[in-house]
């Protein structure tokens, strides 16, 4: 399928966030890019899954990789190199999958009980093989309490969507494997306009700010017309508020007075009450009663500062989901004849001994493919050549499928960011976003729910606690009220702020980049791509913006060419070139085409 | 790299939207000039509209094409039926909301717009207030739009309750817009009439003819029941700093306007003279003003009390000699406002060299400043409230300003030690505006004194040492006999000053004053005390000549002392003048 080539500047194996930017950053300053992905999608653990998609998704993550036997590949190297392995199995990055499902497989008229044991037995899964014996029990417990909740939720008069519908509408579906919000003034923000990126997605505000608190949902009033119109606060909170939102902008010798001491006493100095600082604490700054003041004041900033500049809270969410960001990159980088390979996978990469330097690498089918760079992910990597905090740790994570919102207002499209405080001493403060389905990504009649924190456990222990008191599942008491759970799962995904920016002991034009982190933010994946562009290539700008494709020409085209346009950057010979030219241009007229059609139904 | 795309060079672009806009201009000067020989010809077709919808779909501020538009669409309606005009207003409505996505701010699309909807026979106002929404959405002062939604709710009858609704929602996006938080003031009488009959239907204009009871109760609980609401308090709670919430706040208390009527009578049996105060400056030529005395209709002359009055509160006029100057005899004096059909009777008795009636200040509450005192009790939880605010943000000026005048409506004088201090505060916070406080502080000052006067029962207006800046009010002053303004920082004795018709002495030591305009015609004044002021030049005095019984004059430290032969001047000028201290 493949015929490349000769040189690649920049080889990319798998995909994430990180990658796809930095690929699209030198495909942008006209750098060859080869990209190589095992997987059969874009964007590995950033990837969005439909309903078949994410159940697919459970499904290989619970079939035993046959460890394919290391191939010899000694033939295809020169005299003064070796090979480095890499690994092939990305399992390790995914763990403790747990799946329940609270809902009937077909619609109620038809629902007879036996089929609801055969239904539940067939959806869900029982974990990893690692997995320990006591967990799958109480997964087995599971199957036996579900028929008789579905029993009784068969009572009200609501409709359950049964689990056939949710399959048959699975396309309606976009499930983030990570839980991210883009802050609006947030480095990815920042850099999806700078580089014109930004017009191959669209984006919604999420709607309002959320906390649990005394086992009640409360909306938390942060912009300025958030605190007019709350009813919750007194007038005299709202002052309050209003004016520690105000002065906490500009730096004051009164902040510096309290570095180093919890940001929990700052706000309990500033006698502000419990309603106030549980909001500031938890639900602005989203950090825990024992951060220290500057880094507290600095996040309430951060959050302060994206407020109002799309909307009413700080932040946005893609529309399709999040998987859709690495995919615009993606996008970006083939208009600038990055190359796009999927289910091809690296199988090690040859080194020269003597300048330690990566030459070329080997692909899964015994070709050589020769390139100036190696951007890798770290679950590639053997685990003895990276250097990673230890132990490894995870994130929890907790996709729900719910029939409502947890706070129904006006509006049943609201998207809805939730802080949820430590339920208990040692539990772990859990984030939750609630996303309706006019972002498109869960089917009309069902909310998408994401929950994240850092694994304490498993993503189950750590999660399902929260889940039960806030929503109405099997386990749940007197929860009447709140939103039935239809589907759910749990699983534990590494944390990729645990990888070291430097010291793995790896050739010196081999570059990891890390999986996604628990940050609700991009900073971390935006940050490692911008480091390595610039250390690959430190005179070049950083994705610059993308041309209007009506400001285009090629060469050719315009006899009267530019006298003070882009010089060409490089001069190869080769047939090849003739073709790729040909190519390019392809592709360019395509993208026009394609931008023009976009444009025409905005502009409907 | 052989292949890459160049970008255009900005010289290069630059170049092509030149020749891009030579184009357009050629078309558009041609399409204009074939709409004005057309018109001129008075054709009225089809070619004609489209024309000129081409135009204006570019340059929608193009006013001679709206008329142009409009005579040929009315000379349309003539000739096509119902259906068919219905539908080429309805292009004309889509064809305007196009032009409106150019200038969302366009006079004459909007115009059309209304133009339109009036004429069409069958409009879908739910369709326009919506497109009034989106406006709104994207820019809620588009003061266009704010009129256009205002026509189309008239014509379509919206519920009164419905567009409260809507400034809800509104003002709880943004807050900061004076435009819905006017309308709720504009819509709130509307919902709750001022007048006690039972409520109109909502659409009905309440102020048809205006309510014979000015301050009535109906109208006042029912705003009470807003304050309760406490929008307009979470707004200044939110950001003190913004005016809008402060503005209706104070509206919202404002008390409804004073009824119009005559306030005063005075006679003088010795002067012959008739003064009459009003409640507000009125022009007595042609208000319809009759003397009837002893039921006799009398033909006089008003006057103002000072020629450069052609409106004033206060009217004077002489009664044929003679009429009065009996001292045993009783006369009865009234004078009807026939405009108004109000009319305030005096009895001139036996023996008596002069009489009044009057509506003292204290009964009819004047000087409540322009807050609202129905509800004593409201206004004392919103100064509550206000000095919670005040206690968190101590240095807000429209937290001050509002506590000043809370304050003054429940107890004037009461508060008058705190509403100082306040004061004080205020124009060092807002220095811009010293001036502007000082003068309001002069005015409760004088209102407060003239509480007092009231209080005591007598005719000495005494308000020395008080930094006033300013005099106001003077027409509740026209039975005052002695005033004594010393050691103020006033500048003059304005025209107004003339209003005070039965002053005898008046003390201005140590002021600042320059002018003496409104000592005119003073027919009682005897005694003129100026000490160290800064009268500089003869003229300045001359006002004083038309005062006859003027017998003292204190000028001691004033500049024009150093005149050369003042004495002399001074003699010439002010001959009844025996008592002259220079």
């Amino acid at each position: 399928m493949l015929t490349l080539a000769p040189l690649i500047h920049c080889l990319y194996a798998a995909e994430s966030l990180t990658e796809s930017v930095a690929a699209a950053a030198f495909s942008r300053v006209g750098q060859r890019v080869l990209h190589v992905d095992r997987r059969s999608y874009y964007a590995g653990n950033w990837a969005s899954f439909t309903f078949s998609g994410l159940l697919t998704w459970i499904q290989q993550h619970h079939v035993t990789l046959l460890i394919k036997e290391a191939q010899d590949w000694s033939s295809l190297l020169e005299e003064g190199e070796e090979l480095i392995h890499l690994s092939h199995s990305d399992c390790a990055s995914i763990r403790n999958l747990q799946v329940f499902c609270f809902t009937s497989e077909e619609d109620e008229e038809e629902e007879a009980p036996n089929t609801t044991e055969e239904e539940t037995g067939g959806t869900k899964e029982t974990g990893e093989e690692e997995e320990e014996v006591r967990e799958e029990e109480e997964v087995r417990e599971e199957e036996q309490t579900t028929p008789s909740a579905a029993l009784r939720q068969s009572e009200p008069t609501k409709k359950k969507i049964s689990y056939a519908q949710l399959l048959k509408e699975g396309r309606r579906f976009n499930i983030d494997l990570v839980s991210k919000l883009m802050y609006s003034r947030g480095s990815l923000v920042d850099l999806l306009i700078k580089s014109n990126v930004s017009r191959y997605a669209e984006f919604k505000n999420v709607t309002r700010i959320l906390t649990y608190r005394d086992r009640q949902v409360e909306q938390v009033p942060c912009s300025r017309a958030d605190v007019f119109a709350s009813r919750q606060l007194s007038v005299v909170e709202k002052r309050k508020l209003m004016r520690f939102l105000t002065s906490c902008v500009e730096e004051t010798e009164e902040q510096r007075a309290y570095n180093g001491r919890p940001y929990l006493e700052f706000l309990r100095d500033r006698q502000l009450g419990d309603n106030l600082q549980h909001f500031l604490l938890h639900s602005i700054a989203m950090v825990t009663e024992d951060t220290p003041t500057e880094e507290g004041l600095a996040s309430t900033r951060h959050f302060l500062r994206c407020l109002g500049r799309y909307g009413n809270t700080p932040f946005l969410f893609p529309v399709y989901g999040l998987g859709e960001i690495p995919q615009c990159f993606c996008r970006m980088c083939a208009v600038f004849g990055g190359i796009y390979c999927l289910r091809h996978s690296v199988d090690g990469v040859v080194v020269d001994r003597d300048s330690n330097r990566c030459k070329a690498v080997i692909d899964s089918r015994g070709q050589r493919i020769t390139c100036s760079h190696f951007v890798v992910e770290e679950g590639y990597v053997a685990a003895d050549r990276k250097r990673v905090a230890t132990p490894t740790r995870f994130l929890s994570r907790a996709v729900l499928i719910t029939d409502g919102s947890i706070l129904p207002s006006d509006s049943d499209q609201q998207v809805s960011m939730v802080t949820v405080p430590p339920i208990a001493a040692g539990c772990p403060a859990v984030k939750m976003v609630e996303l309706c389905s006019s972002t498109m990504t869960c089917m009309p009649g069902t909310y998408l729910v994401h929950l994240t924190c850092q694994s304490v456990g498993s993503a189950y222990e750590d999660l399902s606690p929260v889940v039960t008191r806030m929503f109405r599942t099997p386990e749940s008491h007197d929860q009447e009220t709140c939103p039935s759970v239809l589907w759910c799962l749990y699983f534990n995904m590494t944390d990729g702020s645990g990888l070291e920016a430097e010291g793995h002991n790896l050739p010196s034009n081999v570059y990891v980049c890390s999986g996604p982190d628990g940050d609700l933010g991009h900073e971390l994946a935006i940050r490692q791509a911008e480091s390595i562009f610039q250390k690959i290539l430190p005179e070049e700008d950083f994705c610059p913006p993308a041309p209007n494709p009506e400001d285009i020409i090629y060469d050719g085209d315009n006899t009267s060419s530019s006298a003070g346009g882009e010089e060409e950057k490089e001069e190869n010979d080769g047939v090849a070139e003739e073709e790729k030219q040909e190519e390019e241009k392809e592709m360019l007229e395509e993208e026009k085409e394609m931008l023009e059609e976009e444009k025409e139904i905005t502009d409907m | 790299m052989h292949g890459r795309v160049k970008i255009k060079s900005t010289a290069q672009q630059e170049e092509e939207k030149r020749k891009e806009r030579e184009k357009k201009l050629k078309i558009y000067v041609a399409a204009r000039d074939a709409c004005f020989s057309k018109r001129k010809e008075g054709i009225w077709d089809d070619e004609a509209l489209q024309l000129t919808q081409q135009l204006l779909s570019s340059n929608p501020d193009f006013a001679t094409l709206w008329n142009y538009r409009r005579e040929i669409l009315m000379h349309l309606e003539t000739v096509k039926d119902e259906d068919e005009v219905q539908k080429i207003y309805e292009a004309e409505l889509s064809f305007l909301e196009s032009c409106l996505k150019v200038n969302p701010k366009s006079y004459g699309s909007w115009h059309h717009r209304g133009w339109v909807s009036a004429r069409l026979p069958r409009p879908d106002w739910a369709r326009e207030l919506s497109l009034c929404d989106r406006c709104l959405s994207l820019d809620d002062r588009n003061f266009h739009c704010w009129d256009y939604r205002r026509m189309v709710v008239k014509m379509s009858g919206v519920p009164v309750d419905q567009e409260l609704g809507f400034t809800d929602r509104l003002i709880g996006s943004n807050f900061s817009n004076y435009s819905s938080w006017h309308y709720r003031s504009t819509l709130l009488p509307l919902l709750h009439p001022e007048s006690p009959e039972p409520p109109s239907p909502c659409r009905e204009p309440p102020h048809s003819s205006p309510p014979p009871s000015p301050q009535t109760h109906s109208h006042r609980l029912c705003i009470q029941q807003y304050l309760k609401v406490t929008l307009v308090q979470n707004a200044f709670f939110t950001d003190p700093n913004d005016q809008s919430a402060w503005f209706y706040y104070r509206w919202l208390l404002g008390r409804a306007e004073r009824e119009e009527m005559i306030s005063c009578v005075y006679v003088s049996r010795d002067e012959e003279r008739v003064a009459v105060a009003f409640s507000r400056p009125v022009n007595a030529q042609s208000v319809g003003l009759l003397l009837v005395l002893d039921g006799q209709p009398q033909r006089v002359e008003w006057r103002s009390v000072h020629p450069r009055f052609k409106h004033s509160p206060v009217w004077i006029c002489d009664l044929p000699p003679g009429t009065i100057s009996d001292i045993t005899n009783e006369h009865n004096l009234t004078v009807h406002w026939t405009e108004k059909h109000t009319h305030r009777d005096c009895a001139l008795y036996t023996g008596r060299t002069e009489s009044w009636c009057r509506d003292s200040a204290t009964d009819q509450e004047l000087f409540r400043s322009e807050l609202s005192v129905e509800k004593t009790s409201v206004l004392q939880s919103e100064l509550q409230s206000c000095n919670q605010l005040q206690e968190l943000e101590p240095l807000n000026k429209w937290c001050l300003l509002t506590i000043i005048l809370l304050m003054r409506a429940l107890d004037p004088l009461g508060y008058e030690k705190e509403t100082l201090a306040h004061f004080q505060t205020l124009k060092e916070v807002d220095s811009m505006r010293s001036a502007y406080y000082g003068d309001l502080c002069s005015k409760f000052m004088i209102e407060n004194t003239i509480l007092k006067m009231e209080y005591a029962e007598v005719r000495v207006f005494s308000i020395s040492d008080k930094n006033l800046t300013t005099l106001c009010h003077l027409d509740q002053l026209l039975l005052v006999t002695h005033i004594n303004l010393s050691s103020n920082q006033l500048q003059q004795l304005p025209p107004q000053f003339a209003m005070l018709q039965c002053l005898e002495v008046l003390e201005a030591d140590n002021n600042s004053i320059e002018n003496l305009e409104g000592v005119y015609h003073l027919p009682k004044l005897e005694e003129v005390l100026l000490k160290n002021n800064k009268i500089s030049t003869l003229a300045d005095l001359q006002p004083l000549a038309s005062c006859p019984k003027l017998k003292r004059l204190d000028l001691r430290g004033n500049p024009v002392t150093q005149t050369a032969n003042i004495e002399s001047e001074l003699a010439e000028l002010l001959p009844s003048v025996t008592d002259l201290l220079l």
